[in-house]
């Protein structure tokens, strides 16, 4: 656990300075310099691409992007996965089965089929990305601060609350949302990693992040294409990506282990 | 039992309307009209295009239009390939996406279900925690990874398989796509099986026929297998769905002319009605292949049917 998350700091410091660490420009291309294997010593620690940019500086940009994409999505999912829950959870008896309901109805749909006719219908749009990959994750973390919000609303915080007459959308943001942090932040944890390759995913297929800006999906994508001269071009941001996917899922197993220990105590 | 699975097929009716109808509302939303990206044509030329498939008409007329179609298995025609329709081409793409499908699935259950009861059975020795952490791995890297490092190394580096599909002939050109779709699919059902298997055998039903003196092989055959079956069972619809994304990634990276294939290019070429039509077509599949699993489950374990 402690190496998962001293690995995903170091991830996110590389996204966070990583591309200003090198001097060279993401865009910069140069003809004399074409497929460099990486060298330790040289001007390119990640070799060079087929059009002679540096890969050490879009590799970062890659994680960057990637890291990114993916925590804007969990937020969107996030958001709305928690206010669906709660009020769900919160209202109760009809209001809450049929919203439940309609959630059971969404887990059947292909949800990634639809994410690319999006992609399709239109364009390419880094927003887009965004919301569209956060609106398919949110339906577990709805189920989940559902039934965390049944057994809060049973609380006496929420009864004296009540009593003070104040309003429910209050209630279910000032008093109930704040007790659901813990098992909220677990269930991101997990989340981040499905974001990511749903993202990646896309940019491999060539639907996601679009040229010149680039995700670690879309270098996997480009590696593909030259492995036969340039392995490198595929290998160091397939070993990035498994890395950071490895690393969010035993830290989210970790993270819930816990919390269910803690939970049933 | 009809009765139960009667009510399953109900409810899958509604969840795949609603998948026909967002995808028909996304692409008709779409800015611009499918023929924009060519060269820009005369206003009359336009208007006869648009009637000839019927884009002039108000859309819940274009819908009803498309669902009837849809009844009678007929999803239009393509707008890039000019001279097939959608359904043709889907039944070209689709056995070759099958074959692949059946075999990758057959694989993970295979080596998932045997790979997971052998650790639960010796649960925390080597043999335990190499399975565990191969299965860890697998959950976690994507298919478009563990595909193309598998062409590296055993096509291109050690020349032990063919890299693609074409020019390959025999099963051979089979085994890299397949282990590619299978893997994480083994991890998972992998621990699925030990978690479950782990579980079931620490019970008091257990216990007892130990007591009576069973040998392993006996109560792991007789009385532990069904009960571990049923978490790895509920599995089962989302391993269909993710073999059936992960072959459009394996059809890509080994170019193999099936129905992911179309799908992607269709995609990149923004061929409307053919990407409708998988979309359309892969729902329907993965609702039917559900309902499959669900009817199953109610055999294998009554309780569920009560519900």
């Amino acid at each position: 656990m402690k190496k998962s998350a001293g690995i995903l700091l170091v991830m996110l410091l590389l996204a966070i300075v990583g591309p200003w660490l090198s001097p060279h420009d993401y865009l910069a291309t140069n003809f004399n310099a074409l497929l460099n294997a990486p060298q330790l010593s040289g001007a390119h620690l990640f070799g060079t691409d087929d059009l002679g940019r540096d890969l050490f500086v879009r590799t970062m940009l890659g994680i960057r992007v990637t890291l990114l994409v993916a925590i804007v999505a969990s937020f969107v999912s996030l958001v709305i996965g928690v206010t669906y829950g709660a009020v769900a959870g919160y209202v109760g008896g009809r209001v809450d089965a049929v919203m439940m309901r309609f959630v059971d109805t969404l887990y059947a749909l292909p949800f990634i089929f639809l994410v690319i006719l999006l992609m399709v219908a239109f364009e390419r749009n880094f927003l887009l990305i965004f919301v569209a990959i956060g609106a398919i994750n949110w339906l577990d973390m709805a189920r989940i601060v559902r039934g965390q919000t049944l057994s809060l609303r049973e609380r006496e915080f929420v009864e004296a609350a009540k009593l003070t007459g104040i309003s429910t959308a209050r209630i279910i943001f000032r008093h109930i949302a704040p007790n659901l942090l813990g098992i909220v932040v677990v269930y991101v944890t997990l989340t981040i990693p499905q974001a990511i390759l749903v993202e990646s995913f896309l940019s491999f297929l060539g639907l996601g992040i679009q040229e010149p800006q680039t995700s670690l999906g879309a270098l996997v994508d480009a590696g593909v294409s030259q492995m036969e001269r340039a392995p490198w071009m595929l290998l160091i941001p397939a070993t990035l990506l498994a890395l950071i996917l490895m690393s969010f899922n035993f830290l989210g197993d970790a993270l819930r282990d816990f919390f269910d220990a803690r939970q049933s105590k | 039992m009809l009765r139960y699975a009667l009510l399953r097929l109900l409810g899958a009716i509604p969840t795949l309307l609603l998948v026909i109808i967002l995808a028909f509302l996304m692409v008709h939303a779409a800015p611009g009209g499918p023929f924009d990206a060519e060269r820009a044509l005369p206003a009359d030329v336009a208007e006869k295009i648009e009637a000839a498939y019927h884009l002039d008409e108000p859309l819940p007329k274009q819908f009803l239009r498309y669902m009837s179609g849809v009844l009678k298995g007929d999803l239009g025609p393509s707008y890039r390939y000019r001279d097939r329709s959608v359904s043709e081409l889907i039944g070209s793409g689709f056995p070759v996406s099958l074959k692949l499908g059946l075999l990758a699935f057959g694989l993970a259950s295979l080596l998932g279900l045997s790979a997971g009861t052998f650790a639960a059975l010796r649960q925390g020795s080597m043999l335990d925690r190499v399975v565990m952490s191969f299965a860890m791995t697998g959950v976690s890297v994507p298919v478009f990874v563990v595909g193309p490092v598998l062409v590296l190394v055993f096509a291109v580096k050690l020349h032990w398989l063919p890299a693609g599909w074409s020019g390959a002939s025999g099963p051979a050109k089979y085994v890299l796509p397949v282990i590619t779709l299978a893997l994480p699919q083994i991890a998972y059902i992998a621990r699925l099986t030990r978690a479950s298997m782990i579980e079931v055998l620490g019970r008091d039903f257990i216990r007892t026929a130990r007591a009576q003196g069973l040998a392993t092989k006996t109560i792991i055959r007789i009385h532990a297998l069904k009960p571990t079956m049923l978490p790895v069972l509920s599995y089962m619809g989302p391993a269909i769905a993710a073999i059936l994304t992960g072959s459009v990634v394996v059809e890509e990276v080994f170019g193999i002319p099936g129905l992911g294939q179309f799908f992607v290019r269709g995609a990149l070429n923004r061929d409307y009605t053919l990407v409708l039509g998988i979309v359309i077509f892969y729902a329907a599949l993965i609702i039917v292949l559900n309902l499959i699993v669900d009817i199953l489950y109610g055999v294998i374990d009554p309780r569920v049917r009560q519900q």
